[in-house]
């Protein structure tokens, strides 16, 4: 089993939420994010005084899948967030140890 | 002279607007801290309405307007307000209102003057000095300038004037209060940030306004309640009312269009901040100027105050010293601003009672009292609040903990927090309010064990 981590623009959320309900995917996890890559932040200006915002809003969105489906949820993740320009995200994979459904106690792929 | 029910009608409902001004300077000022520390912004301005409401009943009226035969100061008599029931009030002349209508609408300037004050030193006052400065600050600076600036003296019925205020009888024109309340706010805002210091982070952690749609609503407060605070000082539902209602209202629409020429000029963006920062700078400006200058001379202050306040209020950075809330940069240059232009545009071609500045023929004369009404205000209450801000700091101390500051003084003044986002910090109820004391105190025993 893997866990797919991806950090994409918050406005990509919907679209990449669909493409993965398209793919099959049941279940993921959302949470509010920020942080910056090779973008940076951007500079507000309040009363004529600049302040450095160096990190951007991003959305964190796991979903954990099986090792074959691993590669695929990437690929989708990638083309459903894509805008092209800088700052679109991240996505990266990490093999999972075990994972329990908590209602049940299954075990292994079956809690997936 | 009898009592006029339509002029009382008009100065009950000013009074009226001219309280919501302070509410709505909680708001602007409110909107504009951290939100760690912004209920106590807020509460500033409300203790404010508490404090002097009761000081002006028990001697700040009587101070401000009794008939002492000074022009420094007024006197005891009216003390607790009781002698003033049935009268009207006698201010230069007997007008058709009765004196306690007169003394609630001048008790909503001595309110909002000393709130005024608090946006230079926000996040690291302590509650109960601020407080105790309120109570010093108008019974030694606000009702003594009032006095000089508002008095036009009692008129006994052989025409004998007595008690004007030094500044009134130099003829230094301030209708609604350039000098008295926005000189001498930003004058002392500037000495309590001198007294204080400067905010930890100040030029290095973003201080910016954690909620702006709060300082948006907030000026439009002002704004709304500004009718009052200029028409209303007209003291009748009169021609100069109305001149004053509507210099007020494009002096300001003149001043948010300044500041944001400014801002896009200068900066790319003009801004929301920007916006109700122009609006107030234009409200500030043709405070003392309403009733004496042509609608177009309103624009043209507007615009000229909007534009310099913006300029103005970087100048903290350069000089180093931390008016958060740029108390300085909007009050006391659009009041010195106001107060000049009517040297220069004030005619009386659109009031009798006015003067003619410079471009109506009146030379330089004017300019020159209206010069010495703006720096006479500004010394006094500059040396005064530097005086009395550093007693305050060095008796009871007015800055509070650097721990306290960092923690946000809601929760350390206050024991409260502005939002609850429900999220993983929220609490249980912990039984009424009347154990509470001995709970904090056996919490703060337990954690410190």
């Amino acid at each position: 089993m893997k866990l797919v981590t991806a950090i994409i623009k918050p406005f990509k959320l919907d679209d990449v939420k669909s493409a993965l309900e398209a793919y099959g995917i049941q279940g993921m996890t959302v949470s509010e994010a920020s942080g910056y890559g090779r973008q940076r932040g951007h500079t507000e200006v309040y009363r004529g005084a600049e302040y450095t915002v160096d990190l951007v809003p991003k959305v964190r969105l796991e979903v954990l899948v099986d090792d074959d489906d691993a590669d695929a949820v990437v690929d989708v993740v990638v083309k459903a967030a894509q805008t092209g320009r800088i700052g679109d995200g991240k996505v990266w994979t990490v093999p999972v140890g075990t994972v329990a459904r908590v209602r049940t106690g299954e075990r292994g792929p079956d809690a997936l | 002279m009898e009592l006029n029910s339509g002029d009382t009608a008009w100065v009950l409902a000013s009074t009226a607007l001219v309280l919501l001004m302070t509410p709505g300077l909680a708001f602007f000022y409110g909107g504009m801290t951290k939100a760690k520390s912004t209920l106590n912004m807020m509460m500033m301005s409300f203790a404010t309405i508490c404090v002097v409401s009761v000081l002006w009943v028990v001697y700040g009226f009587s101070l401000a307007f009794g008939d002492s035969g000074s022009a420094f100061y007024g006197s005891f008599s009216l003390s607790g307000l009781s002698d003033a029931v049935g009268e009207l009030t006698n201010n230069g002349g007997v007008y058709g209102i009765p004196l306690l209508a007169f003394a609630g609408f001048q008790l909503m300037f001595a309110i909002i003057t000393p709130a005024l004050i608090s946006g230079a030193i926000a996040d690291r006052a302590k509650f109960v000095t601020w407080v105790v400065f309120v109570v010093l600050w108008v019974t030694i600076v606000y009702f003594p300038v009032a006095h000089w600036v508002f008095d036009f003296g009692t008129v006994s019925e052989n025409g004998d004037v007595t008690g004007k205020g030094w500044l009134a009888n130099l003829g230094v024109l301030d209708f609604a209060g350039g000098t008295a309340v926005h000189i001498n706010a930003g004058a002392a805002g500037l000495a309590l940030a001198i007294v204080l210091g400067r905010r930890i982070g100040f030029k290095k952690s973003p201080n910016r306004p954690h909620s702006l749609p709060l300082v948006l609503l907030g000026a439009g407060l002002l704004w709304f309640g500004w009718f009052g605070f200029n028409a209303g000082s007209a003291l009748g539902a009169t021609d100069t009312a109305a001149l004053a209602l509507l210099n007020t209202q494009v002096a300001t629409a003149a001043g948010l269009g300044g500041w944001l020429i400014v801002e896009k000029l200068r900066d790319g963006h003009p801004t929301s901040l920007g916006a109700a920062s122009g609006a107030v700078a234009g409200l500030v400006a043709i405070t003392p100027a309403c009733a004496f200058v042509a609608p177009w001379a309103a624009v043209v202050l507007g615009v000229i105050a909007g534009a310099l306040c913006a300029l103005a209020v970087g100048l903290k950075y350069k000089l180093n010293y931390d008016d958060s809330l740029d108390v300085v940069g909007v009050h006391l240059v659009g009041g010195i601003i106001g107060c000049l232009f009517i040297g220069f545009f004030s005619t009386t071609q659109v009031n009798e009672f006015g003067a003619d500045g410079v471009f109506y023929g009146g030379g330089w004369e004017l300019l020159g009292k209206q010069a010495i009404g703006a720096f006479s205000v500004l010394a006094y209450s500059l040396i005064v609040t530097l005086i009395l801000g550093f007693l305050l700091e060095k008796t009871i101390g007015f800055r509070v903990s650097k721990d306290d500051e960092l923690q946000g003084l809601d929760l350390t003044e206050h024991l409260e927090s502005a939002y609850d986002f429900e999220g993983t910090l929220g609490g249980t109820f912990a039984g009424t309010s009347s154990s509470h004391k001995e709970k904090v105190a056996a919490k703060t025993e337990e954690v410190s064990a």
